[in-house]
């Protein structure tokens, strides 16, 4: 039975690896439905936050194949109940329609909203919980002229993942992690001949 | 540009022991350091220009590092495979961007999936130049992602030894596959202080072994010394683990039949006693039959391709299965295992020895042997000594076998061919066997035999192609005329795609559709390379040609013409159970 399934990746900083890992579900046609890429508490190594809907066969897989990468340290999979989640919102709405026709206080009372910035023309809040409750406040809000909405990706927290921290702080200070090398040279040939 | 200060500070400590040899190379030598710091010998590639640095110093290099100029870059990969299979080393391609570097994709799909061990060094733009759609500009690594184990981009030169390192040793550890580093013309130009080259053995988020667990290896010997009837299917992996040996010992103290999948052919030599043929598609009767019989099933290096397998949900239901795998992702990823030992065979093998006790299972063996019986009536005699009647593949492999005593390398292309090459043709030692299994890449058989001859110089190697596949990648003879290398070539040529003749036969009704391919006059054109040749039709001709074309001087080429609507069998059709296996 397919459900969702967060997959929690610890990873190097590593330039083309978020392709490789979002290729081994694109090759399976498995849709991402929210991905989450950032440094994690030690700054060399990265955490991925992934969510499919998938069985959890196929999702064992999946963390095999991810584990099978070179760059990447190790690949969890949790089920809903197993972590603690949490997306973010940010709603635009004309701030004249928040002022005149909308309960301020109901709002932010019933969904835990917050005013991030209040302007003559818009007023941005912001909510953070799980998918549904970012959605009824779009709905609440549609009326009132929402002007624009972005949601960040899931980031979720592992229950049972006591000494995490201490592990990987402990990894990175045994063999600290490779410098990240860029591109130095966009933009400044050219003069340069290139045949 | 001012990296050398930059490295100076952050390795003070090596520098201070190094001081006496830190000397200023290119981006370019240091490529060719590498290669020699990693016991390359030879390296098959063709220039262009985004690689001409490279070629630049490979100029001076030309006495340290043997160069193969081939005719097409995917001839250059295939032959970078046949070196690396042959010779158990990792095999090096050079190619420069663009349209260099997409013609190598088809051999590293092939490599990554027959896990094949290669570092292919392609040519990119200058740096500045990358996004900006650039005279041969591909994003070689993004293309190349999803069919190299790793693939790196270089745009600075002080980065070439380190990742070079890496590259190696992720080619060649653990699941060997292929690995492309692309590197930027500006890094190839960059001179920089180059502080020497240390091999790498160790990257701290990849782990080439799992850890061997005990308990499994114990799990795994009171199954196998329980059982009635065990039976063990290899794979590569005993080849790629250099565990031979090993494998040898277990099975000869546990008494255990032992069939290959054809990746495994010549791991264990094909005369052994307990060797009872192959498995899969094509593969013998008795192995395929008897995997739905058999109580416990112990797979060593084999990934249970479809090709093996058959109908999942009716494979091997009845026993349990152990497997041996050095990749964790392959163990329970087609077919559930009761137990799973993950390692390098070459250790677990030993240690799974040391546990089982010494048996014969003379009756269970005997019933393989009964089944060959049954397979050489109905198949086997017909295919390999006809008496009458057109030229049946078999019965060519049958004399090769007979004038080579089974000690040549066989090399072979993908179709008909390739499954009876591989049902008949006889080895003595490991390595021998080289074809494109998991890709099934037509094409690969000419290239790869020109790499496995520089590979393995002193023996004997024979290339066995189809008229369809030798077409896809002649243009190698080329490269064959220029070495002068000593390969030899024999087109069984049916005047069909054969394989997709023969489905189209069994399953749609005979509608031929476009598999009936014309030849040019292969005699002529291997002439025109300077290659001698033949071509016989007449089976009195057969054993003499073969012989002539093992005792030329040089490359040979030999046409058979076989008979053009033979079909290969057994046969396990798509979509059926290993134990539905047909024979005709």
């Amino acid at each position: 039975m397919k459900k969702e399934f967060t997959i929690t990746v610890y990873t190097e900083n590593q330039v083309g690896l978020l392709n490789r890992i979002a290729i081994i579900f694109s090759r399976r046609k498995i849709n991402i439905d929210s991905l989450n890429v950032s440094p994690s508490e030690v700054e060399s190594i990265h955490r991925f936050t992934i969510v499919i809907n998938e069985t959890e066969e196929v999702v064992r897989k999946l963390c095999f194949q991810i584990e099978k990468q070179v760059e990447v340290l190790k690949a969890y999979f949790n089920t809903n109940e197993e972590i603690i989640w949490q997306e973010m919102a940010l709603y635009k709405v004309p701030t004249d329609a928040v002022a005149e026709k909308l309960k301020v206080e109901r709002l932010l009372r019933e969904y835990g909203a917050r005013a991030v910035v209040i302007r003559k023309d818009y007023t941005i809040f912001e909510t953070t919980g799980h998918r549904e409750e970012t959605d009824r406040l779009i709905h609440f809000l549609e009326p009132y002229g929402l002007i624009e909405f972005v949601r960040t990706a899931r980031i979720a927290i592992i229950k049972a993942s006591s000494g995490f921290h201490e592990k990987i702080k402990e990894f990175e200070a045994v063999e600290p992690a490779e410098e990240l090398v860029e591109n130095e040279f966009l933009n400044q040939g050219q003069a340069v001949f290139t045949m | 540009m001012s990296t050398t200060l930059d490295l100076s500070t952050k390795k003070e400590t090596l520098t201070a022991t190094k001081e006496a040899v830190v000397r200023e190379l290119s981006g370019s030598q240091a490529v060719l350091e590498a290669c020699i710091h990693e016991g390359v010998d030879t390296i098959f590639g063709y220039p262009g220009g985004a690689i001409m640095p490279i070629y630049d110093a490979l100029y001076d290099y030309h006495d340290k590092l043997k160069h193969i100029l081939v005719r097409h870059e995917q001839g250059g990969i295939h032959a970078g495979q046949g070196y690396a299979r042959s010779s158990g080393k990792v095999g090096v391609v050079f190619a420069t961007s663009g349209p260099g570097a997409t013609n190598l994709v088809t051999g590293l799909a092939d490599a990554m999936i027959d896990s094949t061990p290669l570092v292919c060094i392609t040519g990119q733009v200058f740096a500045h130049l990358l996004g900006t759609d650039a005279f041969q500009e591909t994003d070689v690594v993004n293309i190349t992602t999803p069919v190299t184990k790793w693939n790196y981009q270089i745009t600075d030169a002080t980065e070439i030894p380190h990742v070079l390192a890496k590259a190696f040793y992720i080619a060649r550890s653990g699941r060997p596959g292929p690995v492309l580093i692309d590197i930027s013309k500006n890094a190839q130009i960059q001179k920089f202080n180059y502080e020497g080259y240390t091999r790498c053995n160790h990257i701290r988020s990849y782990r080439p072994k799992p850890i061997v667990r005990k308990e499994y290896i114990e799990e795994a010997a009171r199954l196998i010394n329980q059982a009635k009837k065990p039976f063990v299917i290899f794979g590569q992996g005993v080849i790629l683990g250099k565990a031979e040996k090993e494998f040898k010992a277990f099975i000869e103290k546990s008494g255990i039949p032992a069939a290959w999948t054809i990746l495994g052919l010549s791991a264990l030599p094909t005369d052994h006693p307990q060797n009872v043929g192959m498995l899969g598609m094509h593969g013998n009767y008795g192995p395929n039959v008897l995997t739905n019989d058999c109580d416990v099933l112990i797979a060593v290096g084999m990934r249970f391709d479809d090709r093996v397998t058959g109908r999942l949900d009716k494979y091997a239901k009845q026993a349990q299965i152990i497997h041996l795998d050095i990749d964790p992702a392959e163990i329970n990823k087609n077919v559930k295992v009761a137990v799973p030992v993950w390692g390098d065979c070459k250790e677990t093998l030993p240690l799974l020895t040391q546990l089982v006790e010494e048996k014969q299972h003379k009756d269970w063996l005997a019933l393989f042997n009964q089944y060959t019986a049954e397979e050489k009536a109905a198949v086997m005699d017909a295919e390999l000594f006809p008496k009458s009647g057109e030229m049946t593949m078999g019965e060519v492999v049958q004399q090769l076998n007979e004038l080579t005593h089974g000690d040549a390398i066989i090399v072979t292309d993908v179709g008909q061919h390739q499954m009876v090459a591989c049902r008949y043709a006889k080895f003595n030692q490991s390595k021998s066997n080289i074809t494109s299994g998991g890709l099934g890449t037509m094409g690969f058989a000419l290239p790869a035999a020109i790499g496995a001859k520089f590979g393995a110089p002193e023996r004997t190697v024979v290339a066995i192609i189809g008229d369809g596949g030798f077409q896809m990648t002649l243009q190698e003879l080329g490269t064959i005329m220029q070495t002068g290398l000593n390969v030899k070539i024999l087109i069984l040529n049916n005047r069909f795609l054969g394989m997709v003749r023969q489905w189209q036969e069994l399953f749609n009704d005979k509608r031929y559709s476009f598999v009936d391919i014309q030849s040019p006059d292969y005699v002529q054109l291997a002439k025109a390379y300077g290659i001698a040749g033949s071509s016989v039709s007449e089976r009195n001709d057969l054993r003499t040609a073969l012989s002539n074309m093992l005792q030329s001087e040089g490359s040979y080429l030999l046409e058979v013409m076989v008979g053009k609507e033979n079909n290969v069998f057994p046969m396990v059709p798509q979509g059926c159970s290993v134990s539905e296996i047909r024979l005709k």
